[in-house]
């Protein structure tokens, strides 16, 4: 994918009207440059609508795709700081998959929608977001998937779980492109028996994918601000990501 | 693994937040990932009024270790304070609490 030159981007806030009329702030990132650009919507993880998740939109901005990262939170209030309002809805047992994927839904119209789109529209996440991705992948139309190690595709959802999460797996044959799965075999959620599953799934149905599993990887090894970060699972990762990405979301 | 159980404890007293102080109701307890501490997980408290809306949180995150010690150093202070911390001094229950993390 050619990269803008300098790497120059433009970032902003947005305002996106979800399927229920409800006002949704989201962090959009686009390349210098007429494009055209495919796009990524980049979900945010259970800590909220975080400064690390606005600058994952902002490399691929970089890279040359446009991005967009809706706050899957906004309905705590749009005022509200990230972390108040991830903690909020923590508190409220997260957000239902049926609003999820109304949101993903307008965010990838609107990244289809700009002037400089190639029509393509990929979708990543990290940890509750690798479900969103999966679930995405399942729900809206989009051309390329990503999962960073997310938790209860498979499984079981242990008692006591704060999040009202189901397992999607069951859902496999809907998956509407292919998936790229990065995952750390010391995690324990997704376990690497709980990668075994989905891949496992994914063959029975035919789907197009690609999963790589690190050693000496947990949870989280892209998260660059904390212990959990893993530079060469990382370094390998990002690359995937583009390969990935260059090989879907290209010409259009 | 990203959530754990939340414990929930009602509480009397105040915190002073970004919109200075406010009476709290409840302090959730909960192990997670952290909003801004850098570890993977942290021991978080957030003391809230839930009826003033999201903003109204004060909020802590605490490695594991240290929020051992913070629980020992609370029960030791209570303990020292002896009669004046009340009839439930050796235990938490009912305890006011006011927290200045500003």
């Amino acid at each position: 994918m050619p990269a803008p030159p300098e790497e120059a981007l433009s970032a902003r806030n947005v305002m996106l009207t979800g399927r229920d009329g409800a006002q949704i702030n989201a962090y959009q990132a686009v390349p210098a440059g007429d494009g055209p650009f495919p796009g990524v919507l980049v979900i945010h993880h259970l800590p909220g609508w975080d400064w690390s998740t606005k600058e994952i939109a902002r490399r691929f901005a970089a890279r040359g795709y446009n991005a967009i990262c809706p706050n899957l939170y906004a309905r705590q209030g749009l005022d509200v700081d990230p972390d108040d309002a991830a903690a909020a809805t923590r508190e409220a047992g997260g957000i239902p998959d049926e609003q999820f994927v109304g949101d993903a839904g307008v965010a990838v119209e609107a990244l289809r929608a700009l002037p400089s789109s190639n029509g393509k529209v990929g979708v990543i996440g990290y940890c509750s977001g690798g479900r969103h991705a999966f679930l995405t992948a399942l729900s809206v139309p989009v051309d390329a998937a990503v999962d960073c190690y997310g938790a209860f595709v498979t499984g079981t959802v242990p008692e006591g779980f704060p999040l009202k999460v189901t397992p999607l797996v069951d859902r496999t044959p809907e998956l509407g492109c292919p998936l790229l799965g990065l995952f750390g075999n010391d995690d324990q959620f997704p376990s690497p028996e709980q990668v075994d599953e989905l891949e496992q799934a994914l063959k029975d149905a035919g789907k197009t994918y690609e999963f790589v599993r690190y050693d000496g990887a947990g949870h989280a090894f892209f998260a660059v601000d904390r212990p959990a970060y893993r530079p060469e699972a990382a370094v390998d990762g990002w690359q995937r990501i583009f390969d990935w990405y260059g090989r879907y979301l290209a010409g259009g | 693994m990203c959530s754990y159980l939340t414990v929930a404890a009602d509480v009397a007293g105040s915190a002073k937040g970004a919109q200075g102080w406010f009476s709290v109701t409840t302090a959730q307890v909960y192990f997670d990932h952290p909003f801004h501490a850098p570890f993977d997980h942290t021991l978080n408290i957030d003391f809230i009024d839930p009826a003033k809306g999201p903003g109204a949180r004060v909020a802590v995150e605490l490695s594991a270790e240290s929020a051992r010690r913070l629980v020992a150093s609370i029960n030791e202070a209570l303990a020292a304070a002896g009669p004046a911390a009340g009839p439930e001094a050796q235990g938490v229950a009912g305890a006011s609490v006011s927290v200045n993390v500003s």
